[in-house]
């Protein structure tokens, strides 16, 4: 499998006041044409910066300040701004948390959809329209001659987020980003666009970052997982493997709070603290102050280490397999 | 749609009777026209005449009633001073004052949206701050004050502009207008300059802050995300969102430039409606007075329904269903 992005040492910095917030520290991964990767962490650990660095669409003044984008070969973080808009919406998409947020209340779809296709193609008003129309019917939005003609607002939020995934596909790119899109969801919702994406992007070959902080999503959907804690990836590996035998105690204390991996009756299991504050971590690994196995060798910050398919950043690594 | 629009129509009906009402009772109180009116040696007799003339002998109510009578086939009265049907003299004047407050208004829609987008777009550059500093200027002082300094520095001292009258007109649709005539643009400039000044202001800060709000929306990043070059997210995407307050304003402002640009007509003596009025007022002609009023209730009304069809243009989510 050839690759289609590799990310090599990304580092993305937000300055606050005199000092730097490193959101995105170190981080690296591949992604082969057609494969879907799960970006996990909680709220804060990067992985939306992560996606959002990739896109060339971070808030100022956020940059990147350090490492490689590898699209296909070129490298993201060194084109110009007219460069990666022609990319954008092209060659990589992305869809977004809020499906009630994303679209433009004031536009309708079809010229939400159509202006999609115009800004990279040479393509007449009403060949785009049709595209957009097949790309409607594609992510199951019945009747989408009529729909085209609706706004935003006459749509349910799962319909919304269809549609978003429509204007992602309308151009067959080779990646799209996901940034947590089922989450504001309703469950069953949540399920039937889980399935939409996976055979859509399975049928055009399109690879995938899925990201989230369910982790129940991502072993049903990705090839491969990457958990981020506070900036950096703590453990990198096939999902089979990482969710099977998670070696960093983070992903293995994430694993643990899934609900229906805990007995009934018991207590729920939780990771103890918080995330800490970007500005104030520890020395060496961050997770070290929450972590059960933490001792003095923690103050010096773990390489990234393993072999094969299964890399994790820590010390001590958990040897338990969980059941 | 049909249903809010005959329910808002009856509405402005209400409010205009009302406004007679008001008006009418109101200028019967503020004083005693004919003392203004006769010579001051008159003797009784010649008083009552004038009196049984104007038809101020009788009581209010039938005095309001041949009013509205009268104002039902378009005729609001004779002017005490001139002696012309009252709304005749004011229709005569209002070319002159449309004419400036669509000047003022012109030039604080596209002075306006593009400082203030580009205020929106670059809080941090230093044109964009001099530009805010510069618009509280625009919001604080006083206009007659700013009137004053326009035809100091533009007409007495550079003497660039004039600074005083229409200049030449010419007819068109049978009304007489100065800004076909290169004379006429000319003293159109300062006294239209005048009354943009605060329009200016107002529109660009309000465009400011709709930009500034509706820039970090999920949809703007979105249609970024699409590849859609700068110009179709700022005018597009942004710039649709933040039409609705804009639009409300320019209405209304329009509306208040006609009806109030008294200060600026009088030192430009320029012959609009709102030297008209304030003649009028101080020489206590009733007529005029109570046409004039009764007048711009009905523009304010009309700008007011008009603004209101314009939001289910510019937002989809605005609809006039039987409510309203």
């Amino acid at each position: 499998m050839s690759v289609l992005l590799d990310v090599r040492g990304l580092k993305t910095t937000f300055p606050v006041g005199a000092g730097q917030i490193k959101a995105v520290n170190d981080v690296s991964f591949t992604l082969g044409r057609g494969e879907v990767l799960g970006l996990v962490g909680e709220s804060g650990s990067g992985k939306s910066v992560t996606g959002f660095s990739i896109m060339g669409l971070l808030e100022p003044p956020g940059r990147i300040t350090g490492g490689q984008i590898l699209f296909d070969g070129t490298d993201l973080t060194k084109l110009g701004q007219e460069e990666m808009r022609r990319l954008r919406g092209r060659r990589i998409a992305m869809i977004f948390q809020d499906p009630m947020m994303t679209l433009n209340p004031v536009l309708r779809i079809d010229t939400q959809m159509i202006e999609a296709v115009t800004a990279h193609r040479p393509v007449s008003k009403a060949e785009a329209r049709a595209l957009a129309r097949d790309a409607l019917g594609q992510v199951g939005i019945p009747s989408p001659e009529e729909r085209l003609n609706a706004y935003p607002h006459q749509f349910s939020g799962g319909m919304r987020q269809r549609v978003a995934i429509a204007i992602a596909l309308l151009n067959k790119p080779d990646l799209i980003v996901a940034d947590e899109p089922t989450t504001a969801l309703d469950v069953t919702i949540q399920a039937q666009i889980l399935a939409e994406v996976q055979k859509l992007t399975a049928e055009q070959g399109t690879a995938l970052i899925w990201i989230t902080h369910d982790l129940s999503v991502v072993s049903r959907l990705a090839d491969r997982i990457a958990v981020m804690y506070a900036g950096r990836i703590v453990e990198y590996g096939d999902v089979a493997e990482v969710i099977g035998k998670p070696h960093h105690h983070y992903t293995a204390g994430l694993i643990g709070s899934v609900p229906s991996r805990n007995r009934r009756g018991s207590r729920l299991a939780q990771i103890p603290g918080m995330t800490p504050s970007l500005l104030t971590l520890p020395d060496g690994c961050a997770f070290r102050t929450r972590c059960a196995r933490a001792d003095g060798d923690c103050a010096v910050m773990p390489e990234l280490t393993g072999q094969g398919a299964h890399w994790h950043r820590c010390v001590h690594p958990n040897t338990q397999v969980l059941a | 749609m049909i249903g809010w629009f005959v329910r808002r129509l009856l509405q402005s009906v209400f409010v205009i009777v009302a406004m007679t009402v008001i008006v009418f009772v109101g200028v019967n109180v503020i004083g005693d026209p004919v003392a203004i009116l006769i010579a001051p040696d008159a003797d009784q007799a010649e008083r009552l005449q004038v009196v049984q003339s104007l038809g101020l002998d009788r009581p209010l109510w039938e005095q309001y009633g041949r009013f509205l009578y009268g104002a039902l086939q378009g005729d609001f009265g004779k002017s005490f001073v001139f002696g012309q049907p009252a709304l005749q003299i004011i229709l005569e004047r209002m070319p002159a004052t449309l004419e400036l407050a669509f000047c003022a208004v012109f030039l604080a829609v596209v002075i306006g949206i593009p400082l203030g987008l580009y205020a929106g777009l670059r809080p941090r550059s230093i044109l964009a701050k001099t530009v805010m500093a510069g618009s509280i200027f625009g919001f604080s002082l006083p206009s007659f004050w700013v009137g004053l300094l326009l035809i100091m520095v533009f007409g007495v001292q550079l003497g660039w502009l004039p600074s005083s009258g229409r200049g030449m007109t010419r007819e068109f649709l049978g009304i007489h207008w100065s800004f076909l005539t290169l004379d006429g643009l000319t003293h159109l400039i300062l006294p239209a300059c005048n009354l943009a000044l605060f329009k200016v202001s107002l529109v660009m800060r309000l465009v400011r802050a709709g930009v500034r709000e509706v820039l970090p929306q999920e949809y703007v990043k979105f249609a970024r995300a699409k590849g859609l070059t700068e110009r179709r997210v700022i005018f597009v995407h942004v710039l649709k969102n933040i039409m609705i307050p804009v639009v409300t304003v320019i209405g209304l402002e329009f509306g208040s430039t006609i009806a109030f640009s008294v200060v600026t007509e009088s030192i430009f003596a320029w012959p609009g409606m709102g030297k008209l009025i304030i003649d009028s007022i101080n020489l206590l002609d009733r007529p005029m007075i109570v046409a004039y009023l009764i007048l711009i209730v009905f523009l304010f009304v009309t700008i007011n329904l008009v603004v209101d069809l314009l939001y289910t243009v510019l937002d989809p989510r605005v609809q006039h269903n039987g409510e309203g």
